[in-house]
């Protein structure tokens, strides 16, 4: 709003010109991401609950199709995010100190790590591609049909081992859960990293400053609730059902 | 029906005119506070009408007390309405032990029953005066809901599961039955009708109505032909898998720990999703007949099951056992024998 | 005691919101509240008129028994259509988007809200559900029924459900971004003064829909997702052939849309108490429990869903907890309505078009309200669910309450809006008019519901004609009835008497500022120092905390 300095000659120039001073108008972005993060919270709640549901439905074909899941690349890539949310932070306390170098470095890191949670992601869904696990025919040329290990024939981990009790349609309904959720996951991601790019360019023009930081505050606020997600989905998705074997 | 509007349908369920009674309680309270809020509207619209342009009236500030008062009275008042048709609803939905069984299943847009001695009716439903009547019933597509508005009663009838409505009818007469959940393009279509009768006049209907297998012998068929009997026996006495023979009604324990009551919806779940209550003591063997069966087949299959001796199946009148002897126990030979 | 003249206001408005700018880009562009709510305005009457127009077309089918008018198919169709449009394009935007949008800042003493651009961008994604749902409409329409059960909307419609569902889908975003900019406004932009228990009870109210709408929303837009998912894909999320509840879709679906009723009700209460307070001259009788029990409706109206599960296959015990919580939530709206009427007393009421709707409010919602409770209760409930009781019940409380409020608040703010007052005869005529036409069609689907016609039926038995024929008339009259006020409101719009900046004399902070008002909406940021509805200093209070004088003499 460049007009806003005629509104108020002691104002900040990105002092918006229905808010009576800067401190207004951070409090308002703040309080505003936090009521949307709220939202987003019932947004994936419904699928958690789904999840709840026909995980006790199903508990054998949840845990087998849990271990047919990846959990080397799950686990780099809920470090990846942690660190992720590491960097975010410091590129926060940065603008908030004024340091615009180290701040910009933060912000790049972030978004690198951000993109480097994508492209794991990307692999494992390939591997979900070649494996048939792409649920119903989302895929018409690829419906969902993973070859199934049989007992005695060597062991291969492209097919998919199924637990006493578990049928393939069962473990259907965990891939559909499981790309849901992750797929939600996935594109809050790829908002994030937008969101981040334009973050890395407003910065590179000096937009931010102690006085003005309020968008880096709030992307940053919306970037650790996505992580906070995945933190809930690796255990559910990845973790619980091999415990569930041995148990 | 007396006058020229009736404010009620016909009555004709031992617990129509429970549902009555409570309406009508309902209404009066209803009647009674909508005359009182809308009088005291009334009058102070009335009686405290602008007199003059630039009349201000002194401010009152609220009161406690009166907040109070109505909160309170309102709270009590719908608490009774909560508990007088909380326990109406308790009994409706909990059927009795010696009810006959009717099986229902619904699809676009028909209604198909089966008594359980083995007629079968299309949109009718034939029943006498004075017994339990029990329907269990489940739908080969979407949701319907079957309603019989003169008895006060309806549930929903739901695609993979079993729902169960009972009543007992009291008088005779030909009553509506209607689809009460929209079930597509000719739900308006998908209704029927009851036919409460003397108990002798149904009896005789019954005898004309000859030459159907009962549910529950067709399932022993389905039982033998699905190759059922290798692993439950041939009248279900076990074997690789758990004995069947008196199982519904039963607590069963679980693989885990857990205990199941074996009831028609266990069966069915059993037969479709054998992996998900796996009997104590048991290997999950047992591969699923989902897309193998449908949902009259299911039905009878359940039927075969309770028939079972030891089951707690239909009453002894319409027990397929007593229409369809099976062979005893012993004339089939000894049970590993039939295990390949 | 000292008359209430006009307050000082600035010199006869020159430059208002409205011309302040000309040209289509003007308002196309605009990040004024007061013109996006305008724009709400227009495109919410057209949905309006659409979803009128399926009413009238169900209403002259169910003329006749035998369904001879339209096809099975057609008519499934139209009710359908109706509900959605009127639901979800309609009645969930229409106070908050229009009313709550105009006033929501006037009444805190702030220029605009706090995210203007998101506010213009919330109008934008309506407009563009709206579109996705129009074509689908126009491309062959959904049967469903506007509550998509499954497994009928998943696997055996052949109806166009996802595109139907993707504007309904949008349309969530647009209630969402609206809810989060009022709650965001209502914290943050209150000018010096205007403490909480300082705002009219509008905005508590609002500020309760709002929650709603950021709790609620996002669970309806993950279920249509889900829905359009397996509809696609083929995946058994909520078909029971394919391993999945269709129950599970019901439990989604009414997590969301039993709120949303309150989304619908809610603001159309506050409308109330500001037409009961300002039109009888009197401070709201128990101001706190009328907007504390805003709050309580919008938490308890989250654990009632179940009750629209009552016979679809709930666990007993799960049906009497609900039909407990549903006798709960009761218990705040009839709050509001003693305290309202209560308000009444020894004070001084006017006839002006807006209290008429208001007291018709009063009436009706009584009525539907205590309706509610024949539904919450268990057993009468299993006999009236699916029947045309619920399709009274529920009409009396989203056209008798919400679209009675809105008509009410549109006709007392209108001066304000459109800086011209309406005709008073032919508000009073109309207000009359759709009060006695409303009732004469809904009232008798009361008792053909209990005898037993269930909803949704295209062809009927004839013994339940009587009840239907009825209904159609007082459609007929109820549909003269809102021809009226959408004409003279157009015309009053340049032909009308040049309203005063306080037409009412009244001492809200929207009124204390020109109509219609500048673009900043106040020259100074005020400095409020009066409670909420004070028309007498605070001293002249009577104090009333005993049982005894107010009663005795009524």
């Amino acid at each position: 709003m460049s007009h806003a300095a005629t509104q108020d000659a002691h104002g900040h120039p990105a002092l918006q010109h229905h808010f009576e001073n800067m401190e207004q108008q951070r409090e308002a972005g703040t309080i505003g991401m936090w009521v949307f993060l709220v939202t987003e919270l019932m947004f994936f709640g419904g699928m958690f609950l789904a999840y709840a549901l026909y995980r006790s439905f199903n508990p054998a074909a949840f845990a087998s199709a849990s271990n047919h899941l990846d959990i080397t690349l799950g686990a780099v890539n809920t470090g990846v995010l942690i660190v992720s949310s590491f960097t975010m932070a410091m590129a926060v306390y940065f603008t908030q100190v004024g340091k615009t170098r180290p701040q910009i470095i933060c912000l790049v890191l972030t978004l690198i790590l951000g993109l480097t949670f994508l492209g794991i992601k990307a692999v494992e869904y390939h591997d979900k591609y070649t494996d048939h696990l792409i649920p119903g025919h989302l895929i018409p040329s690829r419906p969902f049909g993973p070859a199934v290990q049989e007992e005695g024939q060597p062991l291969d981990h492209h097919k998919l081992h199924l637990l006493p009790g578990a049928t393939v349609r069962q473990v259907e309904m965990f891939y559909w859960i499981y790309f849901a959720m992750t797929g939600m996951h996935a594109l809050h991601m790829i908002i994030g990293a937008g969101l981040l790019t334009y973050l890395i360019i407003f910065s590179l023009r000096g937009r931010f400053d102690p006085e003005y930081h309020g968008p880096v505050e709030i992307i940053g606020l919306y970037w650790h609730f996505v992580d906070i997600v995945w933190i809930f989905l690796f255990p559910l998705l990845y973790l619980l059902g091999r415990h569930f074997e041995h148990g | 029906m007396q006058g020229w509007i009736p404010l009620v349908p016909e009555s004709a369920s031992s617990f129509s005119w429970h549902v009555d009674a409570l309406y009508f309680y309902l209404s009066g309270v209803t009647l009674f506070f909508t005359l009182l809020i809308s009088g005291v509207l009334i009058f102070f619209t009335v009686r405290y009408r602008r007199r003059t342009p630039y009349e201000i009236p002194r401010p009152i500030a609220g009161s406690h007390k009166l907040e109070t008062l109505w909160t309170i009275i309102p709270f009590l008042i719908a608490m009774t309405m909560f508990g007088w048709g909380a326990k109406l609803y308790f009994e409706q939905y909990k059927p009795p032990a010696n009810a006959v069984e009717v099986y229902v299943v619904g699809k676009q847009w028909m209604w198909k029953l089966q008594h359980a001695t083995g007629q079968r009716e299309i949109n009718e439903l034939h029943v006498p005066v004075g017994r339990k009547i029990k329907l269990i019933m489940t739908s080969e597509d979407v949701i319907h809901d079957f309603f019989v508005p003169a008895f006060r009663t309806k549930a929903d009838v739901v695609p993979g599961r079993y729902t169960t409505l009972w009543f007992e009818a009291t008088k005779p007469g030909k009553y509506h039955l209607f689809c009460a959940e929209y079930c597509g393009m000719n739900h308006s279509g998908m209704t029927g009708s009851v036919y409460v009768m003397e108990p002798r006049e149904f009896d005789n209907w019954l005898a004309g109505n000859t030459s159907n297998t009962s549910p529950a012998a067709a399932g022993q068929q389905l039982f033998q032909t699905l190759g059922c009997a290798s692993c439950h026996g041939a009248n279900g006495e076990g074997g690789r898998g758990p004995t069947l023979a008196g199982l519904v009604g039963r607590d069963t324990p679980l693989e885990g720990g857990q205990t199941v009551r074996a009831d028609e919806a266990y069966i069915r779940e059993s037969i479709l999703n054998p992996g998900a209550k796996i009997v104590a003591g048991f290997q999950p063997i047992m591969p699923t007949f989902q897309g193998q069966v449908t949902e009259d087949q299911l039905v009878q299959l359940v039927a075969f099951i309770k028939s079972l001796p030891g089951g707690t199946g239909a009453t002894p009148g319409a027990s397929p056992a007593a229409a369809n002897p099976l062979p005893s126990p012993r004339a089939s030979g000894s049970p590993t024998q039939n295990i390949r | 005691m000292q008359p209430i003249e006009s307050f000082e206001v600035p010199a006869p408005p020159k430059v208002n919101y409205i011309n302040a700018k000309y040209g289509l880009k003007s308002w196309l562009l605009t990040k004024d509240h007061k013109r996006i709510a305008l724009l709400y305005l227009g495109s919410i009457t057209f949905f309006f008129f659409i979803g009128g127009l399926y009413a009238m077309m169900i209403r002259l089918e169910l003329l006749t028994p035998q369904g001879d008018l339209l096809q099975s198919t057609t008519y499934n169709k139209v009710f359908t259509q109706h509900g959605i449009i009127m639901i979800f394009f309609f009645l969930i935007p229409s106070i908050p988007a229009t009313l709550g949008n105009f006033l929501i800042p006037m009444m805190i003493g702030a220029k605009d809200l706090a995210f203007p651009r998101i506010n213009l961008l919330s109008w934008y994604i309506y407009l563009l559900g709206g579109i996705v749902t129009i074509y689908a409409l126009l491309a062959g329409g959904v049967d469903t029924g506007w509550t998509f059960y499954t497994p009928f909307s998943t696997t055996f419609s052949n109806s166009y459900v996802v595109a139907t569902g993707l504007g309904i889908f949008i349309n969530g975003f647009s209630s969402i971004l609206t809810g989060l900019n009022f709650i965001v406004t209502i914290h943050t932009m209150r000018a010096p003064g205007m403490t909480w228990f300082r705002m009219p009870l509008f905005l508590w109210s609002h500020y309760a829909t709002s929650l709603i709408m950021i709790l609620g929303t996002p669970v309806i837009a993950i279920t249509v997702v889900l829905l359009a998912f397996e509809r696609l894909a083929g995946v058994g999320i909520f078909n029971p052939a394919l391993g999945g509840d269709p129950v599970l879709f019901q439990h989604l679906f009414w997590f969301y849309s039993h709120p949303a009723v309150y989304i619908m009700v809610l603001p159309s209460m506050g409308v109330i108490s500001e037409l009961i307070a300002n039109f009888s001259r009197k401070n709201i009788f128990g101001y706190s429990f009328v907007a504390f029990s805003s709050l309580a409706i919008a938490v308890f109206g989250f654990l009632v869903w179940g009750h629209h599960l009552f016979v679809a296959s709930q666990s007993v015990y799960a049906g009497m907890i609900f039909s407990f919580l549903s006798f709960a939530v009761a218990i705040p709206s009839a709050i509001k309505v003693f305290n309202w009427t209560a308000t009444l007393y020894k004070s001084s009421i006017s006839y002006d078009t807006p209290m008429l709707y208001a007291l018709g409010f009063i009436g009706l919602f009584t009525i539907g309200g205590m309706t509610g409770l024949f539904l919450a209760s268990l057993a009468v409930d299993v006999h009236l669910s699916d029947t045309y009781f619920v399709v009274a019940h529920f009409h009396y409380i989203m056209v008798g309450g919400a679209l009675m409020g809105y008509l009410g608040g549109l006709h007392y703010w209108w001066p304000k809006i459109s800086g011209r007052m309406y005709p008073e005869g032919w508000g009073r005529f109309s207000a009359l008019v759709i009060f006695v036409g409303f009732n004469l069609t809904f009232l008798p689907q009361f008792i053909a519901g209990y005898l037993g016609m269930p909803r949704r039926y295209h062809a009927y038995p004839p013994e339940f004609q009587v009840f239907n024929v009825l209904s159609t008339a007082g459609a007929s009259i109820l549909g003269f009835g809102m021809l009226i006020p959408a004409i003279y409101f157009v015309w009053s719009m340049r032909y009308g008497k040049i309203a005063e900046a306080n037409p009412w004399h009244l001492p809200g902070l929207e009124w204390r500022t020109q109509s219609p008002p500048p673009t900043e909406n106040f020259e100074v940021t005020p400095i409020v120092t009066w409670e909420a509805y004070e028309f007498a200093p605070p001293e002249e209070t009577e104090v009333v905390g005993k049982f005894g004088p107010e009663l005795e003499r009524i």
